[in-house]
């Protein structure tokens, strides 16, 4: 029980963190500009928890949010039409990959490690020099303002339940989440286990897509080197939300919450504790441990 | 408490006497992506001696210094979305890149803050931008070759880091040197990043295929590599533009006493972060003549001036130049025309 509250709890405790050292975040304004860059980080921690859920690793998944980032600020407005082409392939591509590591056998860990200097290399050509602007569309969207509740909230609540209605409650769901759970009591139940690591990994490139996508609709202009932090922060998501590395384990609003706690953690907080420049970076991994670590030795104790 | 600060903005106010609008209060912030080099070393260093000292003589209430852990765009803009919950009056930012964090430098703009970006500047029009004319500096390297080469020749070009601005301007402004001295030739061209010992490496590589080279025209810490490429290789020492590193002054001092050897050396002063402060400073002090694109000269040394200023830089350091208050304002009338 207390396994599956961690991750609110944390959440929690760092927005408690935050309330006392400046109350003047907490507001609707705070929320929006606390929050609006941690859409892009939930939705790509969301893409890493599909891979996971199938007992795999993608090392790729930062340089390919930001090869989505450099189509989206390039392709997508001059050529809307290439653009949507493009990214669709793109999850073509991630669903290829998927099929590639399991009729092969390969580590998954190796094929997206290599895989990501392939999403750089063409982020660079897509885009050589920063720049670019961001589809008018995806700007109204994103700098959406509802009543009430901040924009970054709702994302966030939206996500979740979608991702976990799809993964938790249908039993298609329920065979994905198998097959890294028990992938030979699945086979011999007559699934087929190829399928289930293609949509896996076709989920991926799809929230990775989206991920890009909101990542530029804040920035508002991209860089080939946009992405890059979010392959570690997207894991550390997953596995701060209750997720396991092996065994189908995973939680989609775990995850959510993770990658919100991780993008407060790492930012605002550090931000207003007014640390001396020189331990800032320190500091930052200084938390990530403390937050990770507290979550292992929680989830110990429960067994 | 408060009553005490009252009394003391109002001291401040009556001694300063200047001030267009009171400044004690306003609380500046330093958004940084990177402080991973010796020339960021030398900007953080820079920076701290000038606002420790504005902070002191009460001109501003804080000026704190915020470095991220990654060079990474999203965490800086994360970073100045904080700071404008921290309620900051301005921002001094060093950007991880020029478009990618409009943004965020956009709302701050929006919630009233003074934005002044430097070295690493940013694009958003709301924001002020502090620029060393470096197209001018590449132009001037050829002007003084012409000074030490007054027959011409062969130059060898040593490039900075690919796809940088300041890459891009310092090369424009050589090729346009080159074409108003057509005595010279650049017969050669090899990417040194800014650093001694890729410099080295590349100019070593390139060497056997090139012909006499008079002069080397270079961004700036590539000057003393280069050198050490025409020793090994024992060939004929050209005359090399330097970068106002430490290695690089020290080489030409050596070379000066021992037969005279002549150059010329120029670079951005780290301490360009400190001006960038006090153009926010005067922005916040009401003054509303500043315009947002400021171009300020770079740091140069001659045959003269270079050894008065050698034991002022730290082992392996850059030569910086600090402003005052005074030099900083006299800086901005340069910009207003």
């Amino acid at each position: 029980m207390l396994r599956g509250l961690l991750p609110a709890l944390s959440l929690a405790l760092v927005l408690i963190a935050i309330a006392w050292l400046n109350p003047r975040a907490i507001s609707y304004f705070g929320f929006n500009l606390m929050l609006n860059l941690a859409i892009p980080i939930a939705l790509a921690t969301i893409a890493q928890m599909f891979v996971i859920a199938g007992n795999e690793l993608d090392l790729s998944i930062g340089t390919f949010v930001g090869f989505v980032g450099c189509v989206t600020a390039t392709w997508l407005r001059d050529a809307p039409l290439i653009g949507i082409v493009v990214l669709l392939g793109s999850i073509a591509v991630y669903a290829l990959l998927g099929a590639l590591i399991h009729l092969r056998n390969l580590p998954s860990i190796v094929v997206t490690l290599g895989m990501s200097f392939v999403w750089q290399g063409l982020a660079i050509l897509v885009l050589p020099k920063p720049g670019g602007k961001a589809p008018d569309w995806l700007l109204s969207i994103l700098s959406f303002k509802p009543p009430y509740i901040p924009f970054p909230i709702l994302a966030a609540l939206i996500i979740a339940a979608i991702v976990h209605f799809g993964l938790m409650r249908t039993s298609y769901g329920v065979i994905l989440r198998g097959s890294g759970g028990n992938a030979a009591a699945l086979r011999r139940a007559g699934w087929s286990l190829l399928r289930t690591k293609i949509v896996l990994f076709a989920l991926t490139g799809l929230f990775g897509v989206l991920s890009g996508m909101a990542l530029i609709g804040i920035t508002t202009s991209a860089d080939a080197n946009i992405g890059n932090g979010y392959t570690l922060l997207s894991i550390a998501g997953v596995i701060l939300g209750g997720g396991e590395f092996v065994g189908g384990r995973v939680s989609p609003i775990g995850a959510v919450l993770g990658a919100l706690t991780l993008a407060l953690a790492a930012s605002p907080l550090l931000t207003f504790m007014h640390i001396p420049p020189d331990w800032q970076v320190a500091a930052n991994g200084a938390i990530l441990i403390i937050v990770l670590a507290a979550r292992v030795l929680i989830s110990r104790r429960e067994r | 408490m408060k009553k005490l600060l009252v009394l003391s903005v109002f001291a401040a106010m009556l001694a300063s006497g200047t001030a267009l609008a009171d400044t004690s209060g306003k609380k500046i912030a330093f958004s940084n992506n990177y402080a991973g080099n010796s020339w960021r070393q030398a900007m953080l260093d820079s920076y701290g001696i000038v606002t420790k000292k504005a902070v002191e003589d009460k001109v501003v209430a804080a000026a704190d210094v915020f470095t991220t852990a990654d060079k990474e765009v999203p965490t800086q803009a994360a970073q100045v979305q904080n700071l404008i919950l921290q309620g900051y009056d301005a921002i001094v930012i060093n950007a991880a890149s020029p478009d990618a964090l409009n943004g965020a430098i956009k709302q701050a703009c929006d919630a009233g803050i003074v934005v002044v970006s430097f070295d690493g500047i940013v694009t958003e029009p709301c924001a002020y931008r502090v620029v060393v004319d470096f197209k001018d500096m590449g132009k001037q390297e050829v002007e003084q070759m012409a000074k030490f080469q007054p027959k011409g020749g062969n130059l060898l070009e040593i490039r900075g880091l690919a796809g940088t601005s300041i890459d891009d301007a310092i090369h424009a402004g050589i090729l346009e040197g080159v074409a108003a001295h057509p005595e010279f030739k650049i017969v050669g061209s090899v990417t040194g990043d800014w650093d001694q010992t890729t410099a080295q490496k590349a100019v070593a590589t390139i060497l056997p295929s090139l012909p006499d080279v008079v002069g080397i025209v270079d961004q700036g810490g590539d000057g003393y590599g280069a050198a050490q490429a025409f020793a090994a290789a024992k060939k004929p020492r050209p005359t090399i533009i330097m970068g106002n590193r430490q290695d690089e002054l020290k080489w030409w001092k050596e070379q000066k006493e021992k037969d005279g050897y002549k150059t010329w050396s120029a670079s951005i002063a780290p301490g360009v972060s400190t001006l960038a402060f006090w153009v926010a400073q005067q922005v916040l002090d009401g003054r509303k003549d500043i315009p947002h694109d400021l171009l300020v000269p770079y740091l140069a040394f001659t045959q003269d001036d270079f050894e008065a200023a050698l034991p002022k830089i730290k082992e392996g350091g850059v030569a910086t130049h600090e402003y005052t208050q005074e030099e900083a304002i006299a800086a901005i009338k340069a910009n207003i025309k």
